[in-house]
């Protein structure tokens, strides 16, 4: 089975491959004109052209590049003058930081809040979380991160404005992103738990003296969990994409802000292997959260 | 978030919050689109004397770094969000029904290629694709609305695609097939206007996320450079967080009500033409 998942996910990164690839072709003009400026020397646009490959055939490109990308070889990037794998691999660690800090944030809010509003339906509790639910999914992250700014950081002083330095730095942007998994995770567990909470083998284990707490904290709980699981490998996608902007704001010294300086910089190849890592890196969680699901729901093991 | 704003109106006081998103909604919309009446100030009018200057009477929400009237340019920039929005939209249905019609009543290869391609773009993590394009492409309202077209059409190819899998196999679809009817003719004239209520909830939620998605390219420096947006404003209002917040707390409230009661609006549309879909949203 994980076998011929990982089988149907060729295709996929190889299109993902070739879509980053042909993003520079996109580059209106010639993109060594646009990279240096057209009044550079001739022999440096030249040797540029020649260093990207852009003097070869297409096929011939493509082929290359795919060679590269297999071999770990993305290139070297014309702002840094250092090759892009390894600018990729100083940035990954702080991206992965503040994207785990995101994910526990948002699960520290909506697993407490998602089984309070379940257990509590109908009451000033369960519609307190919708209302907060509902403010999380809406507001954007280069809002929130300001407020929280000027709140946190101007008036209170707790935490720093930006930057990465020790644990204080990083409550802010992981609050940033963290806010709308977390909202989204609170509704779906508050409706999977009130389906769950009941059926009849919850009837069964109170039966068999199963005390309260643990129905709900184990019996119910993991059942409740598996449409979770399904939603937090779907939202991994915004979580991502969220984390270029946050990192922005913030000016967190991850990918994102790599990319972004890469756009701003005109330096395409970093700015294709910045989206080819990012992209690969949601393939390849989105793999881990179908193979979660299966270990949390025995029926689909099959 | 779908289904939200359903939930939300069935509990007391909901509706009143509900009509509230709906009302500020349409008091923006109407700003953007009365905005040369209604705008204090020309956006672009620079005023020396009132730099970062908060809130007064001839200045609603305060000016800017260069002086510039903040509510016009909110205003203004309520018109980008709008046209870019209405035609990203737009193109995005167009496109993503015609393919998904397409794959999904002749099937065979086209329907495999199709699906292949929203595979692949559909790997890329929500807009990272669009602020790549966007990137590459270069900062301006067309390269802004190119960006977001392409990742705009996958979700109306993926949906018709579905909903025309199982369409096809009705009855009525074999009547006027066996009346003789072509593909085409079935397609528009028979599967189309079923489809209708369902593209129209998937085209509102899309305006909503395509307004945030515009904003975030522009907060990012990434969208129109001589015209005033919310994220434009929002990403210079930050830079002077410590001195005028106010230049970052109006437009970023302006995004926060346009995408809030549009996707409320999703909701009540959805309620009313989508009946298969269940409380939280979720489709069988």
């Amino acid at each position: 089975m994980i076998r011929r998942r990982l089988v149907t996910l060729v295709p996929t990164v190889l299109g993902v491959v070739t879509l980053v690839f042909l993003l520079v072709h996109l580059v209106p003009g010639d993109p060594v004109d646009v990279m240096l400026g057209e009044t550079a020397n001739p022999a440096d646009k030249a040797a540029l052209r020649a260093e990207l490959g852009l003097d070869r055939p297409l096929a011939e490109q493509y082929l290359g590049y795919l060679a590269g990308v297999a071999r770990g070889d993305l290139g070297r990037s014309i702002l840094y003058r250092r090759p892009v794998a390894e600018l990729l691999a100083a940035r990954i660690p702080a991206t992965l930081e503040l994207s785990a800090a995101a994910l526990a944030v948002a699960l520290i809010l909506a697993v407490p809040l998602g089984v309070a509003a379940a257990r509590r339906k109908d009451t000033a509790v369960d519609r307190g979380s919708l209302v907060a639910s509902l403010l999380g999914v809406s507001i954007p992250n280069f809002w929130l991160g300001p407020l929280l700014v000027l709140a946190f950081s101007v008036h209170l002083r707790w935490f720093p404005v930006s930057g990465r330095a020790g644990w204080a730095s990083l409550v802010l942007p992981a609050v940033t992103l963290g806010t709308a998994l977390a909202a989204m995770l609170t509704r779906m567990l508050r409706s999977s738990l009130v389906e769950v909470l009941g059926a009849e083998y919850l009837t069964a284990a109170r039966a068999r003296g199963v005390g309260e707490g643990r129905v709900l904290w184990v019996h119910a709980l993991r059942n409740a969990l598996l449409p979770v699981i399904t939603v937090l490998g779907l939202q991994m996608g915004s979580l991502l994409s969220g984390a270029v902007v946050t990192e922005a704001v913030f000016s967190w010294p991850g990918l994102g802000t790599l990319l972004l300086q890469a756009i701003h910089g005109r330096d395409y190849p970093l700015v294709q292997g910045c989206v080819l890592v990012i992209s690969l890196g949601y393939v390849g969680v989105n793999l881990l959260a179908d193979w979660a699901y299966r270990w949390a729901d025995p029926r689909v093991r099959g | 978030m779908r289904g939200i704003a359903t939930a939300l109106r069935r509990i007391p006081g909901g509706r009143v919050f509900v009509l509230a998103a709906a009302g500020c909604l349409a008091l923006l919309v109407a700003g953007a689109v009365l905005a040369p009446v209604l705008a204090p100030a020309d956006p672009q009018a620079i005023d020396l004397d009132g730099t970062l200057e908060g809130p007064s009477r001839a200045h609603p929400l305060g000016q800017d770094r260069l002086g510039r009237d903040v509510l016009a340019g909110i205003l203004y920039g309520g018109r980008v969000s709008l046209a870019v929005g209405f035609s990203v939209v737009g193109v995005s249905l167009v496109v993503g029904t015609g393919l998904g019609l397409w794959a999904g009543y002749r099937g065979g290869w086209v329907d495999e290629v199709l699906m292949r391609v929203v595979d692949i773009l559909l790997a890329f993590p929500g807009i990272l694709l669009a602020i790549a394009l966007a990137g590459v492409l270069g900062p301006s309202l067309r390269n802004l609305i190119i960006a977001l077209c392409a990742m705009g059409w996958v979700g109306f190819a993926r949906l018709v695609r579905g909903e025309v899998l199982s369409l096809r196999e009705r009855e009525f679809v074999t009547a006027a097939r066996v009346l003789g009817a072509g593909p085409v003719r079935i397609a528009l004239g028979h599967l189309l206007p079923n489809l209708v209520g369902v593209l129209a909830v998937q085209a509102t939620f899309g305006l909503a996320g395509t307004i945030l998605a515009e904003s975030t390219l522009s907060f990012l420096g990434l969208g129109p450079q001589d015209v005033p947006t919310w994220g434009g404003l929002l990403s210079q209002g930050v830079d002077y967080l410590l001195f005028a917040p106010h230049l970052a707390l109006f437009p970023g409230l302006a995004i926060l009500v346009a995408v809030l009661g549009i996707n409320v609006l999703g909701d009540v549309l959805r309620d009313r033409l989508d009946p298969r879909a269940g409380p939280s949203g979720e489709r069988p």
